[in-house]
Formats: structure tokens, sequence, C-alpha cells
């Protein structure tokens, strides 16, 4: 027997919910894993364990890495400033942070490039240092900090909002001090949200292609990416290589996503 | 009209919700179901108004003999009151009050000046005159009720149901709402059933409880039959402050007010009981005393202040109490 | 002697962190910003109007609307369907479904184009079947339409489901009560409730459809003045030098991206709710 419902427009929200789900993501999705499942295992051994994906790989997960701990960092920075003080321009500082979204990556890309090239606006003085910014892996660091910046800040936001003074109230009355109160007590509550901002900002990260490509170089085996490693399979009519790569990609992704969820009902109940 | 409830079942999962239900709500009273939060009472409200829905079997729900168990809550014609009143938030007064007549196929809806005046007959009976311009969030509490009332009769329900009409309001709010609904009740003789965890309000504002706990139904009544003879040591405490006498193996159940106290020295051995004063507290008419029997139990008992000062008592003074008899 | 609060830092403290987030965030956010449209107007208004004035910049133009034009629409229908679903009823899957929302975020934009390529690329799945039948989704508008709807999936899903979960159902309960029909209860009751939400979801989505790079880059081909959206035809121009042309196209989607921005301030001060959608 179907269960009665009172609210009208189930049957029609499932289906055209589940269809548009299907034809979308999932067939798609597992046509990828089945054209990456018609090659057998020692071709895909071949193909991951090839010098050039390992470099990329390095790389990518590298600098991913990298750069979502950099966002964590002034993410904490950025969001204890926009929850905890009262300042003019705090509406424009905290409209700012939503920037890397909204921005395509394209544009983001070649700005950066703009920027952090020998002859950019940071790119000569980083030059006089004998650093190089633009075309080196350290490019492919910024272009990702950037785009993972405001997954910080935005997860951790609304659990720095909710969480009240009493705590700190509560430890200053046992005696403790500022510096002793932050590492002690409001830090640890943070951790969660913060954990899950690095996993988003690294899960970002590893997909990116726009905003790095322009700034990266593109060099095999030194500036390449994942994603750019799929392209340049595809562009070479390597299908299966391709899609290879790609589910390894994905499965990491899921894993990630998996693991955010996971902490993401922790954080619910912390709020609760 | 009359609400007949026979054997309704409701399970969610492994938990049950509803056993066994049975009750008759008869045509114009003002029935409440009383009980703890988790004791179903919503959930037969609910399942009422057709918002849930009964495990299938044998359980109906019917109207004056009508069974309205398949009918759905679009064509029920029931009138239910939110707890918190869900209210639409984007429309004027008159048109949450007017929506139940605005949605009618346009065969049956009246004409927009018809619409117009029962919005103004309505207010007018809920007395908000005058705010039918005004949108929830500038209303108090109070009138937000009221409205979600009007809204609720406007489209001339067969029965009016109410979830904890008062729960969201201030104390002092509530009184007055409380003895309002019973006026307005009076007036306008529409069979209503509403929830309530409050056994005062339950008390003072109802013609029958229905008393629940854990899925059932413990005592129906009219309020004083419940008061003064609770079926179980449950009903007793629920309603209202009781003492819990233990005699040997035997809890005896007495209420503040069904114990007199004494000067020691009138101590009859055969009926009373001596104790000394423990605690003594009186605001307003009612005098409040705790005191502790020589075996070491306490006992509330309530008493008028006037003769609390004729008895001129201090904390440590010995007295004698008296119960009252077992009456049943 | 003044008092120092126990819940903040001292002054001097807070001055600092406020001006270090002011540095952080200008020399990373501001300052790309800043460059698009310093690099556009580098030589002079002239070059600039005159790269946007180009029959390439204007196929590149209509292809991005025309793409978001379909795909945005698909989406926001999409988004409210599966919003109405799964905060409306409890059923069997239904976490499983909100995860299943979710995964378009964890795919890399590269992915997303190359599923499509896999399905009806040359080599493909419906390849050969597509060719037969003289029918192009790869390198053309369908294929770039597709990859469009794959990468903004999510977004007015995302900004609906918290929303709604928040309002709780009540008032739908009490619309159903006053009689209301399936249709009348979304349109008069649900869509006013939501409908702040509703508009940023669809903003987001289309910035995010008019912006998408490399989930189009992989199926559209290249092929200039035919199957080049916007972010394409920069980074055509990128390459072959015309810094000045690229950057000057680039302003119109930073336009873009402020003004969503700007519309995302406006209706959160107008809902008083932080939007949840971060991704």
């Amino acid at each position: 027997m179907s269960k009665r419902r009172v609210i009208p427009g189930f049957g029609l929200s499932m289906g055209f919910t589940i269809t548009y789900l299907s034809l979308i993501i999932l067939i798609p999705l597992a046509a990828l894993f089945l054209k990456a499942a018609r090659l057998g295992a020692a071709e895909w051994w071949e193909i991951l364990t090839s010098p050039r994906l390992i470099a990329a790989a390095k790389l990518t997960f590298g600098a991913s890495a990298a750069a979502a701990a950099v966002s964590t960092v002034f993410g904490l920075l950025v969001t204890w400033v926009l929850v905890r003080y009262r300042f003019p321009g705090r509406r424009l500082l905290d409209a700012m942070v939503d920037l890397p979204f909204a921005l395509p990556t394209a544009v983001a890309g070649i700005t950066l490039t703009a920027i952090y090239a020998p002859n950019g606006w940071i790119g000569q003085y980083l030059e006089q240092w004998g650093i190089q910014a633009a075309y080196s892996p350290l490019g492919v660091f910024i272009a990702l900090t950037f785009i993972g910046f405001p997954f910080v800040v935005r997860t951790l936001q609304p659990v720095m909002e909710d969480f009240g003074s009493e705590y700190e109230e509560a430890a200053a009355t046992l005696g403790a001090g500022r510096w002793t109160i932050f590492w002690r007590v409001i830090f640890p509550m943070f951790i969660p949200a913060l954990v899950t901002g690095f996993t988003l900002a690294f899960a970002r990260a590893i997909g990116e292609y726009g905003s790095v490509i322009f700034i990266s170089g593109n060099l095999p085996m030194q500036t390449e990416i994942l994603p750019l490693l799929v392209v340049s399979k595809l562009e070479q009519f390597q299908y299966e290589a391709a899609a290879v790569i790609a589910a390894g990609m994905l499965i990491v992704s899921f894993v990630l996503l998996f693991f955010i969820n996971l902490l993401q009902r922790r954080l619910n109940w912390q709020n609760r | 009209m009359s609400i007949s409830i026979q054997s309704i079942r409701k399970t969610f999962g492994a938990y049950t919700a509803l056993e066994d239900i049975s009750l008759e709500v008869p045509n114009g009273s003002l029935t409440a179901l009383l009980g703890p939060s988790g004791s179903g009472k919503t959930t037969l409200l609910r399942i009422v108004a057709g918002l849930d829905f009964a495990d299938p079997g044998p359980g109906r729900i019917a109207f004056h003999d009508e069974d309205v168990s398949e009918i759905s809550a679009r064509k029920r014609g029931v009138g239910f009151v939110f707890q918190h009143y869900a209210l639409f938030q984007h429309m004027t007064v008159a048109q949450n009050i007017a929506f139940g007549l605005s949605v009618l196929p346009a065969a049956q809806r009246p004409q927009k000046s018809e619409i117009r005046d029962r919005v103004l007959e309505l207010l007018k009976l809920v007395r908000l005159e005058g705010l039918d311009k005004r949108r929830p969030h500038e209303l108090s509490g109070g009138q937000r009720q009221r409205v979600a009332l009007a809204r609720a009769l406007a489209i001339r329900p067969k029965v009016l149901l109410l979830d904890e009409p008062f729960g969201a309001l201030d104390a002092q709010v509530r009184k007055d709402l409380r003895r309002w609904l019973r006026q307005f009740h009076d007036e306008i003789g529409l069979t209503t059933l509403f929830v309530t965890h409050d056994q005062e309000e339950a008390l003072e504002l109802s013609d029958q409880v229905v008393v629940m706990r854990n899925a059932r139904i413990e005592q129906v009544g009219k309020p004083q039959n419940v008061y003064d003879h609770p079926r179980s040591p449950f009903v007793y405490e629920f309603l209202g402050n009781v003492n819990k006498l233990h005699e040997g193996k035997n809890v005896r159940y007495l209420r503040p007010h069904e114990i007199e106290v004494l000067f020691a020295a009138e101590c009859n051995p055969a009926t009373d009981l001596l104790a000394r004063v423990h605690h003594l507290f009186s605001a307003g008419p009612i005098a409040t005393l705790t005191v502790k029997l020589t075996d070491g139990q306490f006992l509330d008992v309530e008493l008028s202040r006037k003769y609390l000062d004729e008895l001129s008592l201090s904390i440590g003074d010995e007295v004698a109490v008296r119960l009252a008899e077992v009456t049943d | 002697m003044p008092h120092r609060s126990v819940t903040t830092e001292s002054p001097w403290v807070r001055r600092l962190l406020i001006a270090a987030a002011f540095v952080v965030l200008s020399l990373f956010l501001l300052l790309p910003l800043a460059a698009v449209f310093a690099e556009a107007f580098r030589k002079g208004w002239e070059v600039f109007l005159a790269s946007l004035h180009e029959e390439a910049a204007f196929s590149a133009i209509k292809l991005t609307l025309i793409a978001a034009g379909i795909s945005v629409p698909l989406n926001t229908l999409f988004g409210v369907s599966a919003a109405w679903l799964v905060t409306k009823f409890r059923f069997r899957g239904r976490s499983l479904l909100l995860s299943l929302i979710d995964l378009p975020f964890a795919v890399s934009p590269v992915i997303a184009g190359l599923v499509w390529v896999l399905l009806f690329g040359a080599k493909g799945w419906f390849g050969p079947w597509l060719a037969d039948h003289d029918i192009k989704i790869i390198f053309a508008l369908p294929g770039i339409v597709i990859a469009t709807v794959f990468v903004t999936f999510p977004f007015v899903a995302r900004e609906l489901i918290p929303l709604m979960e928040t309002q709780g159902s009540d008032q739908e309960e009490a619309a159903v009560i006053l009689g209301a029909r399936g249709w009348q209860i979304f349109f008069r009751v649900t869509l006013p409730n939501i409908k702040w939400g509703l508009l940023y979801g669809v903003l987001l989505c289309n910035a995010r459809a008019m912006g998408e790079f490399g989930a189009v880059s992989v199926v559209s081909g290249h092929i200039r003045g035919e199957t080049n959206t916007l972010p394409l035809h920069i980074e055509v121009l990128y390459n072959e030098y015309q810094f000045s042309a690229a950057f000057a196209c680039a302003t119109l989607l930073a336009f873009l991206a402020l003004v969503t921005l700007g519309m995302k301030t406006a209706v959160e001060q107008l809902t008083g709710h932080q939007s949840s959608n971060h991704k």
C-alpha cells in the first residue's frame, strides 16, 4: 500500500528529480566508470604509475593541500575579524570573500597571471628576490589558494556566529587569560569546522582547471596538473586513459565528500 | 458536529504513538487532550485533521456519523489552529483569513465582495477590527492566534482543532485568552478539540478532559470528576499537586487541601498523625505548609491564610494533621 | 583604570587583526579584480571598445547567453522540484538523494565535460549512431549546454533546501486544510516565502553558467565564431597575446560577478539570513 501524504506533489517531484538526476549526473558518471573499466588492471596500473601522471598527481595534491592549509589560516583570521569585530567596511569585506566563487575561473586565471608574471604588479618584486611565481608550481599554489579561500570562511562563519560568549566568560571566571581562553576553549571548538573548510577547499582545488592553466605554464612533469592531463589525453583521443585518470580523481573526490558529510553531521550535532 | 474516534492506532517504525484510541467528543463540547509531551495527543489531533494517517486497520474517524477517515485534509472541512499559527507571512491579515475562500474552484468561490464581508465579520468576531491590512509580523502573539482562529473559521469548518493554543504566549496573555476562548466557544458553539500539556488550562477551560499517557487514554471525564476521582496515580500526580503518603506497602495519594492541620493538643491518635512544621509560605489567601511526620515523610498542606494566622505557627512547632477519609 | 573585557582582545590587538584581514583580502582578492579592469583599459578606451565590437566577441556573448538561457531554467526547475521533494517529504533514500545532489560539486569541471565526450563524442557510446543520423552534440551547442547544465546542476537546489527546511511545512499544511490544491499551495504560499533565496540561487547558477570554462572547453572544440563561449573566447585572445582584448572581455564577466555579489548582499539584508550556498 502506498503511504498517504498530506502535502501534494510527491510523485511529480520524485519522478522529475530522479529522472533529471539520472540523465544529467548518474548515467554520464556511470558511463565514465564503464569506459575506465574496459581496461584491465595491468593497463590501469600502467596509466596510473606513468611518471607524467605521478608528477601531475604530486603537484595537484601537494599544491592543493598547501593552498588549503594557507586558506585555512587566512580564513580563520578573516572570519574572526568579520564575526567578532564591528568596524567600518565590514560588510564590504564580507561581500569580498565570495569573489572567488563568483569570478569565472578563466578570468581569475588570466588576472592572477598578469599580477604574478615576471613583469606583473607583484611578480616584478618577487623576480627581484629571485622568486618565479607564474609558470611554476608556486603559481599553481597561488591560484588554488585564491579558489579555496571562501570555503574556509563560509564554513567557519556560521559556527563562530553561533558560538556564545558564555564559554569564554566561564573560562575567564575560572581564571584563564585571553590567550589561554583562545587556545584552550575557543580554538578546539572550531576544529571540526576548520577541518571541513580545509577539506572543501582541498577537494575543490584538486579538480580546479580554469584558474590554474594560465598561471601554471603547463609543462609536463613540472607544472602540469591532473585535470590538464585528462584534457591532453582527450586531445590525443586516448579516451580510456582519460577516463581512468578521471575515475581515479572522482574516487578521491567522493571519499573526501563522504568525509565532509560525516564532519558536517558532527558539526550540526555540535551546534544543536 | 460530534467527533467519534474508534480504535485508532499509529506507529512510527518501532515507536507506538497511539495504541488503540477510542474517544467520543460530544457535539458542541470543548474537549481538552491533556498529557505530557510524547503522550500522543498532538498525533491524535493531526489524525483527526487528516494531517497524519492512522495505521491501516479497523480504526476510523467520524464526524456526526459520517466516516471521514478516507477524506483528505483538503476536503475534510476542519478548522485547524497550529501551535505557532502558521500564518502566511507575506499576506495581510485579511488575505490570510480570506485564503480558504479564495482557493475554492471558481464555481464555488464566493464573490469578492462576499469574501470581504466574511473577512470583516470574522475580524469582528475575534475582535481585531481595523487590523485587516496588517501583516502577521506586525501583530502581538495573542493577535496572531486570533487571526489563525479567524482563518480557520472562514471555511465554516465542521469541527475546530487547536494544537497547544496558548503554548507560544506569555503567562498573562494566556490567562486572558483562555477566558476569551471559553466565551468565544460558548458563543459559536462549534465542537472543539484542543491539545495542551497544562493541566490548569485543561481543567479551567474544557467541558471534557481526556488525559493521555504513553500512547493511551488514561481517563476521560468532566474536569471536576477527573480531578476529584483520578483513576490512576499518574492522573493524580499530573492534575495538580499531590502528596504521596507511604503506609506500609501502600501508597496513599492526598491533595494538599485534603489535609487538615490542628494544634498538637487536639490530636486524636485514632485518626491524626503528629508532625512538625518544616516550612511556611503564604502569598494571597491560600497558604502552603510543609510538615514533617514523625516517620520522616513530608506532607504539603494547603489551608486558608486566615486559619493559618489563627494557628500562629512557626517553624519547628508540633502539630497534628488529619487526613481526609478515603471516599472510594 | 579601564576594565578589559574577558571576551575580546585589547584594542591594539583588535586593530592589528582587522588591518591584517584587510591586507590579506586586498592583496588576495581585490588586487586581481582591479587588475582585470586595469589591464583592460591599459591601451585606452578605443581598444577596449574595439575588442568588444568584434564579430567573434559578439558570437561568444550570444553563445554564452544561449547556453545560460537554457541551462539556468532547467536547473531552476530541478532545484525547486528537488527542494520540494526533500523538504516536504520523508522517504527512504532521502539522505542518499541529498548526497547525490551535492555530487557535481566534487566533480572537476574537466570531468564534467569528459563524461559527455565519452557518451556523445566521435568515439563515444552513442558517437556512431549520432554520426549516422547527422546529429552533432560534441563540438556544438548541445554539448556546451549539457556540460553547463552538469556544472551548474546543484546551485538552485543547494540554496533552497536549507531555506525550506528551516521554514518547515506548517504553512503548506495550513493551506491544505484550508482547501488549497497543489499548485495553489506552491504559487501562493511556498513561492512567496522562498522568492529571495530562489532569486539568489538562480543568480549564482547563472553566474557560474556564464563563466564556466573547464567543462565547456572540453566539449566545445574551440571553433572560433561558432562554439566559443565568452570564457573560451577570452582564452583564445589571451593565447594569441591579445591581452587587452582578453581583459576587455573579462571585464564583462567580472562585472557579472560583482552584480551577483551585490545581489547576494542585498538579498541577505532583505531576508536577514546568511546564504548557505558556499560552493
